[in-house]
């Protein structure tokens, strides 16, 4: 697409960037009914993403496109051409397993496994085969929690269950339970939605620093809170991607009206 | 909505606040209050009926529980049985018939005639012999050694002495007594008039009797009434001058009817005679009667034996020695006899006073010892009540639930995972599903035909056997164990999936790690339900042949077996009161392995909800 390279802005990015994920055509049906119409965006390494846009816009739809989470509603199709690292997601040689490993994701409501933190964490890297010994099971749970921001607040009780965390904790314990698979993108469907203020802040502080190590797409309500965590933002309008550029721009500057209608609060 | 805005807040309070708000708002709770009215009492009228339905059956059950053994001196011994119990195929042989018979026998050396012998045989269970044997065979030091085996007695003798077969009661002697014996009847005299009693009893007898042939003799005379009526009829078609062949029949019947109008005449007076001659023998107080066995009877407790009345008038009697008394007993004070007067006549029981006697004989040597019936909970079917046993029907349940739960379980489990998460949601799956579901509405019976034809007649697999029972019940749970996993499936909330799913498991570690765990209680809950219908199915086994008759408890699933309702079924059929007994008391180790197999489906239950 070639409006979205002609926004790419050089200094916006802090290192020479390289397109992660990318969708091309994108299209979306549930079953007759259209959900995303020939969407093209590009997911830069070392990023943060935001969707935005009001609600059934299609921002979440696009997000489980990028680890086909949408293989599961049988009446769903994807046309277009989505890839990671230049290689069709929705190629037949690509097996979803592996690609869910390398993209993962956190939910809207945090949804730990009724099973001990421990577990929660370690469930991952147990399924893959990351780990030979409990020793390194060990490790990549404790350093998965620490990166969470959780470590601190549950190292004594990590034989209890996951579910008896507060809701800020659990989501905290999803993204760690996200991060030790190692993927190389997480995707999060408004992770903050259900939290108060304050663990919202915490988990921004998060994605913020995840930044490092992931590419991050986050689907978000809160116009702030895109503004803050992302470094580039999408709007969704109808199922069409009306707008994308570097955050500040989009913000600051959008090009187009109904952006400009959004983030001003007039549409929605 | 300007009113509202507008602020009319009086008005607006007063929708919620007025006289008619009250009265809607008093009739809501009325109805609240209704209903909870009809639940409480619903619930109250079932719990009230289960206690019933329970207390009936325990009650009717709880005496097949223990039993009666008698433990007579058997002489086990080189001499009787033929060896010294060192050879295993010699005790096989011997006769414990014979060693039984001449046991009981001894006891009663003064029972001599044949029709006598027979029936003291028969206080004794018939397996009693069968039983001995078991016992010398499984410890054969018995032979020649000084324990007492024991033996069962017979299930009337059995009901007698749990008091199930006649009410009595005694009276104390009021009289002196003299006795005479002419040959073997005791002609008894009284200086008072002490058989009063039973003398009323006996006409109480004929005035039933003669009450039903009075009643007779009225309907002897209807029929009477009707042929009379029939002749005139006839009478008045010919007077009207018919035809030569019509006049020929008519005339054919009437004197037909006229031959039938008098002999309803002679019985009708052949009634009244008999009537009016018992009227008289009831209204003659001083007559004495013979005591017949549709008449109380009566026992006199006299001279160390016993002597049952064979006729009485007021103050004399006739009786025949049912123990021996004493050889030169000529009188008796008022303290030294009593009388016996059993409530149910002789001729409407199944156990002779006879008998009665006897019994009360082997109780007061100490042979009877009442147990714990061993033999009802270790022993297969049997047409005699006091050898048949409930465990040849529990074990052949317990083959049966076995192969049933290992066929539908992980069956109908696999099924319903394929169904709820696999299978694509088309109109095959929508077919497949209304099928099951209405397979689990098909009658039993259709799924045991299902069985006979196919299983049995096809396959040719063996009848009978627990096997094929089970893969037939197996048929019959299916559905209810695929609706009910399927129902337990689909209430995991779809987060856990996405949760899964979404770190990369597969679709069967989704399943397999998360989902099913999650609705073990649920699949858990419906498969107790599909085992407890199984577990009281009838019809469809009847059809495979596990009705049949099998001695034996079962050892293999391919052994003959039948379960416990179909015993219970069978046993219902039986007219013995023992088997009634027996009936009810299988009805509560049916519920007992039914409440077995619930807590164990409870635990379970526990153990996976504990897991979060």
């Amino acid at each position: 697409m070639s409006v979205a390279t002609d926004l790419k802005q050089p200094e916006a990015q802090p290192s020479p960037e390289s397109v992660k994920m990318a969708g091309r055509n994108v299209s979306v049906f549930y079953g007759e009914k259209q959900a995303l119409f020939d969407v093209d965006l590009d997911i830069v390494e070392n990023q943060v993403v935001s969707l935005i846009g009001p609600s059934g816009c299609g921002k979440s739809t696009f997000l489980r496109c990028l680890n086909r989470m949408n293989d599961t509603i049988d009446i769903c199709r994807v046309g277009g051409e989505i890839t990671l690292d230049g290689q069709d997601i929705y190629d037949k040689a690509i097996d979803v397993v592996e690609l869910r490993a390398r993209v993962g994701m956190v939910f809207q409501k945090p949804n730990p496994f009724p099973k001990s933190i421990y577990e929660n964490v370690a469930y991952g890297p147990r399924i893959h085969g990351m780990t030979s010994t409990k020793d390194e099971l060990d490790e990549i749970v404790t350093t998965s929690l620490r990166r969470a921001g959780l470590w601190e607040e549950v190292k004594d009780r990590l034989d209890q269950p996951g579910t008896g965390l507060s809701g800020g904790q659990q989501q905290r314990l999803c993204i760690a339970r996200a991060i030790a698979t190692k993927p190389e993108v997480l995707l999060m469907d408004e992770p903050c939605s259900a939290l108060d203020p304050i663990a919202t802040a915490i988990i921004e502080e998060l994605i913020d620093e995840l930044r490092e190590r992931f590419t991050i797409v986050i689907v978000t309500h809160s116009m702030q809170q895109a503004a803050r965590v992302s470094q580039k933002t999408a709007f969704f309008h109808l199922g069409k991607l009306i707008e994308e550029g570097p955050t500040e721009q989009i913000f600051t500057n959008p090009h187009h009206q109904k952006t400009q209608d959004y983030i001003t609060g007039r549409i929605g | 909505m300007t009113d509202l805005a507008g602020g009319n807040v009086q008005e607006i309070n007063s929708i919620h606040t007025s006289d008619e708000a009250r009265a809607r708002l008093a009739k809501r709770y009325r109805a609240e209050g209704n209903f909870k009215w009809l639940g409480r009492s619903a619930i109250g009228v079932s719990v009230a009926f289960l206690l019933l339905l329970l207390s009936s059956v325990v009650s009717q059950g709880i005496p097949a529980f223990t039993f009666n053994f008698a433990q007579l001196p058997f002489q086990l011994n080189a001499e009787t049985l033929g060896t010294d119990g060192s050879d295993a195929n010699a005790l096989k042989k011997a006769d414990y018939d014979g060693l039984v018979r001449n046991t009981i026998r001894g006891e009663f050396p003064h029972v001599t005639s044949r029709k006598g012998k027979r029936l003291l045989g028969g206080i004794l269970s018939s397996g009693a012999p069968v039983y001995l044997r078991q016992q010398v065979l499984d410890d054969p030091s018995l032979v020649g050694g000084t324990k007492t085996p024991e033996v069962p007695i017979s299930d009337f003798a059995d009901l007698y002495l749990k008091g199930q077969i006649t009410p009595s009661s005694y009276v104390d002697g009021g009289a002196n007594l003299t006795f005479a014996l002419d040959d073997k009847s005791y002609s008894i005299v009284a200086d008072q008039p002490v058989f009063t009693d039973q003398l009323k009893a006996a006409k109480a007898r004929l005035a039933v009797q003669a009450a039903s042939l009075r009643d007779e003799q009225a309907g002897q005379l209807r029929s009477a009434a009707k042929l009379e009526g029939d002749i005139v009829a006839y009478k008045e078609r010919l007077a009207a001058g018919p035809e030569a062949d019509v006049k020929e029949r008519l005339e054919k019947s009437l004197e037909k009817t006229e031959e039938d109008l008098k002999l309803v005449r002679v019985r009708i007076e052949q009634l009244a005679s008999k009537a009016d001659e018992l009227d008289a023998r009831i209204a003659n107080d001083g007559l004495g009667e013979t005591l017949t066995a549709d008449m109380p009877s009566a026992l006199l407790y006299v001279g160390g034996g016993v002597l049952k009345l064979t006729s009485v008038t007021n103050s004399t009697a006739t009786a025949e020695a049912y123990m021996p008394v004493a050889e030169d007993l000529s009188a008796a004070a008022p303290s030294d006899w009593r009388l016996r007067n059993m409530e149910v006549v002789e001729a409407n029981r199944k156990f002779s006073d006879q008998e009665i006697v006897w019994t009360d004989e082997l109780v007061e040597r100490g042979y009877i010892r009442n147990g714990f019936n061993s033999i009802f909970f270790s022993r297969g079917a049997s047409r005699e009540p006091e050898m048949a046993g409930v465990w040849g029907a529990v074990v052949g349940s317990a083959l049966t639930l076995i192969v049933t739960l290992a066929l539908s379980f992980p069956l109908g489990v696999a099924a319903a995972i394929y169904l709820e998460e696999f299978a694509p949601k088309n109109r095959w799956t929508t077919l497949i599903e209304v099928n099951i579901n209405n397979l689990a509405a098909v009658p039993s019976i259709v799924f045991g035909l299902l069985g006979l034809a196919v299983f049995l007649n096809y396959f040719e697999l063996d009848r009978s056997a627990p096997y094929v029972g089970g893969m037939v019940l197996a048929l019959m749970t299916l559905p209810t164990i695929i609706i009910a996993s399927r129902a337990a499936l689909r209430a995991v909330p779809p987060s856990i999936r996405e949760a899964a799913l979404g770190i990369g498991a597969s679709r069967l570690q989704t399943v397999t790690h998360h989902v099913l765990p999650l609705a073990m209680p649920g699949i858990l809950t419906g498969t107790i339900i599909g085992m407890a219908q199984a577990l009281g199915e009838t019809a469809p086994l009847l059809m495979i042949g596990m009705v049949a008759f099998v001695v034996d408890v079962p050892a293999a699933f391919s052994d003959p077996a039948t379960v416990l309702p179909v015993q219970i079924f069978m046993w219902a059929d039986f007219p013995e009161p023992a088997f009634q007994q027996r009936t009810s008391a299988a009805i509560m180790v049916l519920l007992g392995f039914l409440i077995a197999m619930n807590a164990i489906a409870v635990v379970l239950r526990k153990k996976f909800e504990r897991r979060w």
